[in-house]
Parts: structure tokens; sequence; C-alpha cells
């Protein structure tokens, strides 16, 4: 099963979407909960990142029977160091971001808790591509 | 604890669901970060939050999250409200601080996340 969003940067309101669509289809698979929430968490900050840092981007989810693959591409800033980016409490979130609950550089140590793999590829400038992995 | 206690000790309104059949409150969380909220292992608290945006309803929900109380006099927007309706939840609001919420529900055996 595959899955495909478009994510429109600075949405708010449309934020979480996605996840909120990938939850409701792996509690149809027989998953244990924990499983389910590793993913919907991590996913969720992965999109709300796009929302909160980028232009627009793009989720697919691929769902096999033994795990769960999440891409998520997008047209932004890009990420300049992502060391530094891992790192619990760096954040370059806008005030208005703040204000929505985030903003508080938790999202990508959080996904990278969560996940059974999280590779990151940037490019400053052009965009940022996610892929995390969940076994199940 | 009950919700038709949770609100009389608070003097809390309930916006969205059904209080008289929700599940008990065993446990509670208080925060106005969400991110916080979604590090959270499994247990389901109740969430009490200053924070009132349709942000607050999706990371309970993405968080399983069943429970919502708006701290502090704020309101719940028809958005929320809409939201939270979909997921099954029951949402509340008090006039009460966070500090003076998670006192009362303290003194009254809830139990905190950790
Ligand atoms: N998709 C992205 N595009 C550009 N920068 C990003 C993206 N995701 C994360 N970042 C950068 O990494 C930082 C840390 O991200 P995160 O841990 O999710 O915290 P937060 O989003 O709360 O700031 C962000 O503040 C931002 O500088
Ligand atoms: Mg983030």
């Amino acid at each position: 099963m595959t899955f495909t969003y478009e994510i429109e940067g600075g949405n708010f309101s449309r934020a979480g979407t996605a996840s909120s669509d990938i939850k409701k289809a792996l509690k149809q698979l027989d998953l244990d909960y924990t499983i389910i929430k590793r993913v919907v968490v991590s996913l969720y900050e992965a999109e709300v990142n796009i929302v909160a840092h980028a232009r627009r981007g793009t989720l697919t989810a691929d769902i096999d029977p033994d795990r769960i693959v999440m891409v998520l591409d997008d047209q932004g800033p890009g990420i300049p160091d992502i060391d530094a980016a891992m790192t619990a409490g760096f954040s370059t979130a806008s005030s208005r971001v703040r204000e929505m609950g985030f903003g508080a550089g938790m999202g990508l140590p959080n996904i990278k808790k969560n996940a059974d793999s999280l590779n990151i590829q940037s490019t400053v400038g052009v965009g940022t591509r996610l892929e995390i992995v969940v076994n199940f | 604890m009950k919700i038709p206690l949770l609100m009389q000790l608070l003097e809390a309104r309930l916006v969205c669901g059904d209080a008289e059949n929700h599940r008990i409150i065993e446990h509670a969380f208080a925060s106005d970060l969400m991110s916080d909220v979604l590090t959270l292992d499994a247990c389901s608290p109740l969430l009490i939050t200053g924070l009132s945006n349709v942000q607050t309803i999706r990371t309970a929900e993405m968080a399983d999250i069943h429970t919502v109380l708006l701290a502090r006099g704020k309101k719940a927007t028809p958005e929320m409200i809409a939201l939270a309706h979909q997921n099954d939840m029951v949402m509340l609001e008090t006039p009460y601080s966070i500090f003076k919420t998670s006192g009362i529900l303290y003194q009254h055996g809830v139990k905190p996340v950790y």
C-alpha cells in the first residue's frame, strides 16, 4: 500500500492531516498499538517540520507486511548542519511556529527515538529529504 | 476520576464529548508544548494545556490522548471542537490556572505520567 500527500508550508490548520490518515490506515492492520504510535508520532513531527520550516513538500508512505517506509521530501531552506539540528533544543523556528506548540527543537530527536532508522539528506537553498523506517 | 467530578472540582465546562460515559482519568500531563506531549510513552493521560489551537487536538490524536482540558480560561475554537468530535474525545474548559488545576487533580488522586 502506498500513500502520497502534498504538504503546504505555513498551513498550520492542515498540519497533521496526512499523519492522521495514515494512522487510520494502520489501525485497520493487525499491528501493535505501540508500533502505530511510534509511526504516527515520528510522521507527525516530520510533517509539522515541513509546515514550519519549508515551502512545500511531498510525503510518501509505503506500508509493507513487515515495515513502513516514510519519505518526506521538501522544497525549502534545507538544513545547513544536520548534526546541530539533531541536537535536542536546537531550533530556528519562528514565533508563529512556537505559538502552535512546536519549535522547541525536540522534533528530530523524537523522530530518531521512535524510528528504527532515520536518514536525512539536505541541500541548503534546495530542500530536505527524510526517510523514516519503522519495522512491524 | 470520572469526568463529572472533574468538572465539579474545576468549575469546568464540557465543550465536546460524553462526560457520563467517558473513560476514567488515571493520569494527567500538563504542557503548552506539543512536542513534549509527543514524547510521552503510552498511557493516554488527560492533557491539561493552555494552548488552544487545532494542533492541540491533532497532537492529542497522534498521542492517543482522549481527554483535553483547556486551562486558564482558554476557549476551544469550532475547528478544534469538530476535530475532537471526529476523534471521540472529551474536551473541557476551566477558568483555573494550570497550577491550580494540577494541584486539585493531584490532591484527588490523579497520577502524574512521570
Ligand atoms: N524540513 C526542514 N527544512 C528546513 N529546516 C528544518 C527542517 N526540519 C528541521 N529543520 C531544522 O532543524 C531544526 C530542528 O528541528 P526539530 O528538532 O524538529 O525542532 P523544531 O522544529 O521544533 O525547531 C529546526 O528548527 C530547523 O532549523
Ligand atoms: Mg520540528
